[in-house]
């Protein structure tokens, strides 16, 4: 299959695209999803080749976004639904939670939703509060619902393609930070573009990248680094600016979660520091720390760290103090590496 | 000192509270007949004044009159009196159930049992209810078992969603009938999405949801109105007014300030209000707004006004926030005892025959209670544990696998 350089946005561009193509019953919209593409582009195009019936502006009603597409669903056909930032994600939240995520439970099989709620999500933007959340451990707590967040633009048209075919409701993150580059947390140093990666080598047609299978980063011998998002290369940052031969798994999905590549990388390093943007408390990280605790206490040479957001709201002026850079990443791995904090 | 005067909260009050005599003296309604019958075609803009009127066909000598008489031949209206008479059966039975420890909950329909069954005879099974807990006459219209029924109530071995849902909270794909929620207003939604993929796909289905006039306040139904209006999505709409949400009148949502039909103006969309203890009116207004629907015309909101006889829930006590014999006094009848009235005004029904359907109800209801609670009441019978595991996904996942096995099974 023939490759192209992509970035995030023309990958995940690509995955709606193929699969629009090949399965008529794909359908993509949302606010400014339409005509313009979105307003990160992520829907370029989608309308003017596929018809106004298939991609199409919807009002400013994330409730009704989500709404629409679970009755869509129940219908037979696979919405692809894109609410503009993460942060407007709460209006649609009971409709996510209390009826995607349980139709198929509470129906004994009868009605399913298969369906992808697409955010652009995470900080490094300067986006304020309304703009930079991360809040994906509300939906890793909710049974029925699947979790996925990519790092880079290879995974990100897999993955997409995995849950458009996925029959269950999938959450799908967009770290925005990444969409034009790897930001690797310096934000005084000028940001590379994804053409110089690897991962942004990306097959024109359709692949697969499972739901619910880690990509281990970079391999080594002293710590696991347990990342995802744009974090991933923050992480990988931090251990080339603390020294240390570190094992970065990018999660990819945290729910269903890779929990066999996790446990063999911390049992074989004996140490492990989480990474994650959101706040610290209640976060996805407590629960990769819980599970690291339980399965692999007896290999651990020191506690687990977390590097996290505070449990600030979001805020715009202090971006770079909240926003956990390869500096603290650095430090949480030196002090785990001589036995803690 | 300032001069405006202090201002003050009005919280609207019902017309009556407990120990009062029933008022309804507010209620304008409309003679039977008296509202004029639009072509389906009409712009909404142009049949405003249907938001605020009330659509009636039977009047009190039970004649159908006016330009909304149905005209049904006697055979569907004595099949549409029957599946009344088997619904309040069914209802009180379960009711009496639920009373001897049989089951945790129940809701009955009493007093709006024309609406469900005249809307669940129209609308076809490929078509696509999206029930409130009222609806149960959908089901029983067309002929889903009674037995399943209390199977899903009694959350036994044979329950069709596997012991996981609230009693009365069906599910039924095969019948048209939606998985029900507990949270109020999300499926109004819902179902102008399963209505837009129908136009999208260019099928030949629509979609009918209901919501209770205290759901209106949900945004949920605001949204349902905005999408279902932008892209004509062809959907009826139905609110119940039954007058009460749990132990809030109808005002709190707000009843007094307009009808709730009159919230499609605002939208562009047409809109119907309709004496929903009268099967004939019912029945006449959703046929309009299915022919609307069937033929790309979009959604009509349609307002059924009622009464609900019977308390909330079983965990309901109505006789603490409202007069005692209200229903008894609602101005609109008794659904079951108009039909009934009609079909012998016009030679084809007697009491005889009434109380021999009534009796042929409860002997049904009986037989399926007999099947049902051999499979086993609740607590008595259940599905297996380790459904309990199970379509939470399509498969499961590992931690729900380690659960399972936690728990041994």
């Amino acid at each position: 299959m023939s490759t192209a350089s992509m970035n995030m946005i023309q990958a995940l561009n690509s995955a709606l695209d193929v699969k629009m193509s090949e399965d008529p019953t794909v359908v993509s919209y949302g606010e400014d999803a339409g005509y313009f593409g979105g307003v990160f582009r992520v829907t370029d195009h989608l309308q003017k080749k596929h018809g106004l019936n298939r991609s199409f502006d919807a009002p400013i009603s994330e409730s009704g976004i989500v709404g629409t597409a679970i009755g869509m669903a129940a219908y037979g056909l696979r919405p692809v639904v894109e609410i503009q930032f993460a942060d407007y994600i709460y209006p649609a939240y009971d409709q996510i939670v209390s009826e995607a995520a349980k139709m198929r439970y509470r129906s004994g099989g009868q009605f399913t939703t298969p369906m992808v709620v697409r955010s652009p999500y995470g900080g490094g933007i300067f986006g304020g509060q309304t703009h930079s959340q991360s809040p994906e451990s509300l939906f890793t707590h909710i049974a029925g619902l699947k979790v996925v967040i990519p790092s880079n633009p290879y995974d990100a048209k897999g993955l997409l393609t995995a849950a458009i075919e996925d029959d269950d409701p999938v959450i799908f993150f967009e770290p925005k930070r990444l969409y034009n580059g790897p930001f690797d947390g310096w934000h005084e140093k000028p940001v590379s573009p994804w053409k110089a990666q690897e991962l942004a080598q990306v097959p024109t047609g359709k692949y697969i990248e499972p739901i619910g299978k880690a990509r281990v980063m970079k391999e080594g011998s002293d710590v696991t680094i347990l990342a995802y998002g744009t974090m991933v290369w923050v992480a990988l940052a931090g251990a080339e600016h603390a020294g240390v031969d570190a094992e970065v798994i990018d999660l990819r999905t945290l729910v269903p979660l890779d929990i066999e590549t996790i446990e063999a990388s911390v049992k074989k390093t004996g140490r492990c520091v989480i990474v994650h943007e959101a706040p610290k408390t209640s976060g996805f990280g407590a629960e990769l720390s819980a599970l690291v605790q339980e399965r692999c206490f007896y290999h651990l040479e020191a506690p687990v760290a977390r590097v996290t957001g505070w449990d600030t709201p979001y805020p715009h002026a202090f971006e770079w103090e909240y926003f956990p850079g390869p500096q603290r990443v650095a430090d949480a791995l030196k002090a785990v590496m001589s036995g803690g904090r | 000192m300032k001069n405006t005067p202090t201002l003050s909260l009005r919280v609207p009050e019902p017309s009556g509270r407990p120990g009062d005599t029933p008022d309804f003296s507010h209620l304008k309604l409309d003679a039977p007949g008296a509202v004029d019958r639009p072509d389906v075609a009409t712009a909404p803009a142009e049949m405003r004044d249907h938001a605020f009127r009330l659509i009636r066909v039977l009047d009190d000598e039970g004649r159908a009159v006016g330009p909304w008489d149905p005209k049904l031949d006697p055979d569907t209206l004595r099949r549409g009196l029957k599946a009344m008479i088997l619904t309040r059966a069914f209802d009180d039975r379960m009711h009496r159930a639920h009373r001897q420890g049989k089951t945790s909950f129940y809701m009955k329909c009493t007093g709006e049992e024309a609406i469900a069954v005249a809307q669940g005879m129209i609308l076809s099974r490929e078509d696509m209810g999206f029930p409130t807990y009222r609806q149960q006459g959908l089901l029983i219209s067309r002929g889903y078992p009674l037995a399943s029924m209390m199977n899903q109530i009694y959350s036994n071995a044979e329950d069709p969603i596997k012991g996981r849902q609230l009693p009365i909270m069906y599910s039924a794909k095969d019948y048209g009938f939606f998985t029900i929620s507990g949270n109020l207003g999300t499926q109004y939604v819902q179902a102008v999405g399963w209505a837009m993929a129908s136009a999208i796909r260019g099928d030949d289905k629509i979609a009918a949801a209901w919501i209770g006039d205290g759901s209106t306040a949900e945004s949920d139904f605001h949204s349902a109105l905005t999408f279902a209006a932008v892209y004509r999505a062809p959907v009826i709409l139905n609110i119940v007014n039954n007058q009460w949400a749990i132990s809030s009148f109808q005002g709190i949502a707000g009843g007094l300030e307009t009808t709730f039909a009159s919230k499609a103006v605002g939208y562009g969309l047409p809109a119907l209000r309709v004496d929903g203890n009268d099967f004939l009116a019912v029945w006449a207004a959703t046929q309009w707004a299915e022919e609307r629907a069937r033929t790309n015309q979009g959604a009509t909101i349609i307002e059924l006004f009622t009464y609900r006889g019977a308390p909330h829930s079983t965990s309901d006590d109505p006789s603490r926030y409202r007069p005692g014999d209200e229903h008894e006094k609602w101005p609109l009848g008794d659904p079951i005892a108009r039909v009934k009235q009609h079909l012998i005004a016009i030679g084809e029904w007697s009491d005889d025959q009434q109380e021999a359907a009534e009796k042929e109800a409860v002997e049904q209801v009986r037989a399926a209670a007999r099947e049902s609670e051999a499979i086993g009441t609740l607590g008595q019978s259940r599905p297996s544990v380790k459904t309990m595991f199970e379509e939470v996904f399509a498969t499961e996942d590992w931690r729900l696998v380690e659960q399972r096995r936690e728990v041994g099974v």
